[in-house]
């Protein structure tokens, strides 16, 4: 089921008294979630990311704009219509109840011809704790699992209505790491078993890339990029999408293009064909730099962290923006840990420049 | 080797320490309760005695030598205590029921529902807990007797069925309920009235308890509200039968008797508490100065 979102905005009255303007949360969010895909929101909190998702499955009502699923106008359907499984990042678990009536909870409201007997019930329900894998702990209350657990019933009861979208609001962020990575891979697992269209709402980037087919950068409730996680990452639009994707994060320096070069600092670094002379913001991704004894890029170094895979080297240039720059060399070139300057090239598809002011990119 | 004595000493005076201040710890709770229980015991005591015995007694003794049960005969004949107690166990029971069902559907509307004016009217609703109860007995008498409900049990019960306290508490511990499970029914198209009957009561089943364990002890023992309302004794409560009683004394109180009808009526509090003794303990806790 492809999800379709058109114009989608939201609306919040202010509640302060002296602006009277609304808060957007969502501006004009237009997009269309290809059948079967799993699609990451990500952005940092208040960007409206959870709110797109509210809208998506019902609970909130947009301001302006409509939503599709498939072909169908669901946008004044109520959740419970929608055939919507929604997971929180709390899980939301009754705790009263066991795992087992946990996951038939949704189903007890069916009504009409789709009513099921209690066979069928436990049944189904048996069927999706079958695909989260916590058949064996049918019988406990949801204070004796771990949390991990906890996060695989809460998808087992999403999942139980088999939904035609499933929705995951922050669903790692109450994991401890290990688990965390544990459980992403769990979820792309589901989703590539079921092929429920999903969308998850993260803040964390790894998470984003490493488990969806697109992701949507949001930041002010403005949708800033929409692609495969890779083409995010090498072609980011603005200066917000460079600075929000990859660890550790990309430089940023105030630099100059002068006669179709880029200057940073005293170094002319690049050559960066049909660029107006201006101002320029230039972001150079970690393993963006080679170190090359007649590099053009001078940077004082500040320390070399080893990692075993490579080597990370923090440094230091007057043009940088932060007061660090980290770059990671592969191991293969032998360092001189002492080292008290270092030059590098840069490789020219880690190096983007952005409009001083708007932010933008400035392809050359 | 040496050390090692001197810790046995050590280790053995402690013991000792601790023996002494265990003493001291009992003496006084043993004191403590016997104070606490020994009206309880006068009670019993007082109602084994004949009137007669009772009465010669110039100065009452701590003991009998003559236990009669007469006086236990004698209240269920002289006056109908069976049919107060009867009375009494319908008042409590509907007036419990109805009130569970009030407060429940009002503190829900108060945590869950969103509606105009929501906050302001709980405002005004807790306000309510400011007025004494004295003055609303003056104003629910000229009420009940102006509907013409005097002697009748709906008069009797229906002044008990809201308790703002009661609301105001199961209230805020249905806030406490994470707003995420409720939108986790909604999506599930769980309705309100299922949502509220199948997960919030069910979580918040100690303080419901509590509620119904503290309404029905205030139900058993309202006197002043049944006093006003009732003159005719077909609608007596038991605390208006001790009363009959004691006023059915030969020119004195009949002392005896009436004991006798307390350790009655107090039985079924007592085997209440005892069932339900740890919920009590813990509804006090949570409801603070009241109850």
């Amino acid at each position: 089921m492809k999800v379709v979102l058109e114009h989608l905005t939201k609306r919040f009255p202010s509640r302060n008294r002296k602006e009277k303007e609304d808060v957007i949360a969502v501006n004009d969010f237009h997009f269309e979630i290809p059948d079967g895909q799993l699609v990451a929101l990500l952005g940092p909190s208040g960007c409206g990311k959870s709110t797109t998702l509210n809208l998506i499955c019902g609970l909130q009502k947009p301001s302006d704009g409509k939503i599709f699923f498939g072909e169908t106008d669901v946008t004044n359907l109520p959740p419970e219509s929608r055939g919507v499984g929604l997971v929180f990042q709390n899980y939301a678990l009754y705790p009263h109840l066991t795992v087992e009536q946990n996951i038939m909870f949704p189903l007890g409201n069916l009504k009409g011809k789709d009513k099921l007997s209690k066979e069928e019930m436990k049944a189904k329900a048996l069927e999706a704790a079958k695909v989260v894998q916590i058949d064996q702990l049918m019988e406990r209350k949801p204070s004796e699992l771990s949390g991990g657990q906890q996060q695989r019933v809460a998808i087992a009861r999403a999942l139980v209505k088999r939904p035609r979208v499933l929705l995951l609001d922050e669903p790692l962020s109450n994991l401890d790491a290990r688990l965390r990575l544990q459980t992403r891979e769990e979820i792309r697992r589901i989703q590539r078993e079921t092929l429920i269209t999903t969308v998850f709402v993260t803040h964390d980037q790894d998470e984003a890339m490493s488990i969806s087919d697109m992701i949507v950068v949001m930041e002010a409730g403005v949708v800033q990029q929409i692609g495969k996680p890779q083409s995010v990452y090498d072609d980011p639009v603005n200066l917000f999408v460079a600075k929000f994707l990859g660890t550790p994060a990309i430089n940023v320096f105030d630099g100059t293009v002068k006669n179709e070069k880029l200057i940073i600092g005293d170094d002319t670094v690049l050559d960066t064909p049909g660029v107006p002379d201006q101002d320029v913001s230039v972001g150079i991704r970690p393993e963006g730099f080679w170190v090359d004894d007649n590099g053009a890029f001078k940077c004082d170094v500040q320390a070399v962290e080893v990692m075993g895979r490579d080597v990370s080297i923090v440094s230091t240039h007057a043009g940088s923006q932060s007061e660090k720059i980290r770059s990671i060399i592969s191991t293969e070139f032998k360092m001189n840990h002492d080292l008290k300057q270092v030059r590098f090239t840069l490789k020219p598809g880690k190096v983007h420049i952005f409009n001083k002011t708007t932010g933008e990119r400035i392809r050359f | 080797m040496e050390s090692q004595v001197e810790l046995s000493k050590i280790e053995q005076s402690a013991i000792r320490r601790k023996k002494i201040q265990n003493f001291f710890v009992y003496l006084l709770l043993t004191f403590w309760a016997l104070m606490v229980l020994f009206p309880f015991y006068w009670m019993v005591l007082s109602s084994l005695k004949s009137y007669s015995a009772y009465s010669s007694e110039y100065v009452p003794k701590f003991y009998t030598l003559a236990p009669t049960i007469q006086n236990y005969i004698d209240v269920f004949t002289t006056v109908s205590l069976g049919r107060y107690l009867l009375n009494t166990l319908i008042f409590t029971l509907i007036t419990t029921g109805v009130m569970l069902i009030v407060t429940i559907l009002a503190a829900y509307a108060f945590a869950r529902i969103e509606f105009l004016g929501r906050d302001f009217m709980f405002m005004i609703f807790l306000a309510l807990m400011m007025i004494p109860n004295e003055l609303v007995i003056i104003t629910n008498f000229v009420t009940i007797t102006t509907l013409g409900m005097r002697n009748t049990f709906t008069g009797l019960i229906l002044p008990s069925i809201t308790s703002v306290f009661y609301i105001y508490l199961l209230r805020e511990n249905f806030a406490q309920v994470p707003d995420e499970l409720y939108y986790a029914a909604k999506v599930d198209g769980t309705s309100d009235l299922k949502y509220l009957f199948r997960v919030m009561v069910p979580i918040c089943k100690p303080t419901i308890i509590t509620i119904t364990i503290l309404k029905v002890i205030e139900c058993w023992n309202s006197y002043v509200w049944p006093r006003l309302i009732t003159d005719n004794s077909l609608y007596f409560l038991v605390s208006n039968g001790i009363q009959e009683i004691r006023e059915n004394g030969l020119g004195r109180e009949n002392i005896p008797a009436m004991m006798a009808a307390v350790v009655v009526i107090s039985i079924p509090l007592v085997v209440l508490f005892l069932l339900f003794h740890k919920k009590i303990m813990e509804g006090v806790s949570r409801g603070g100065t009241k109850g």
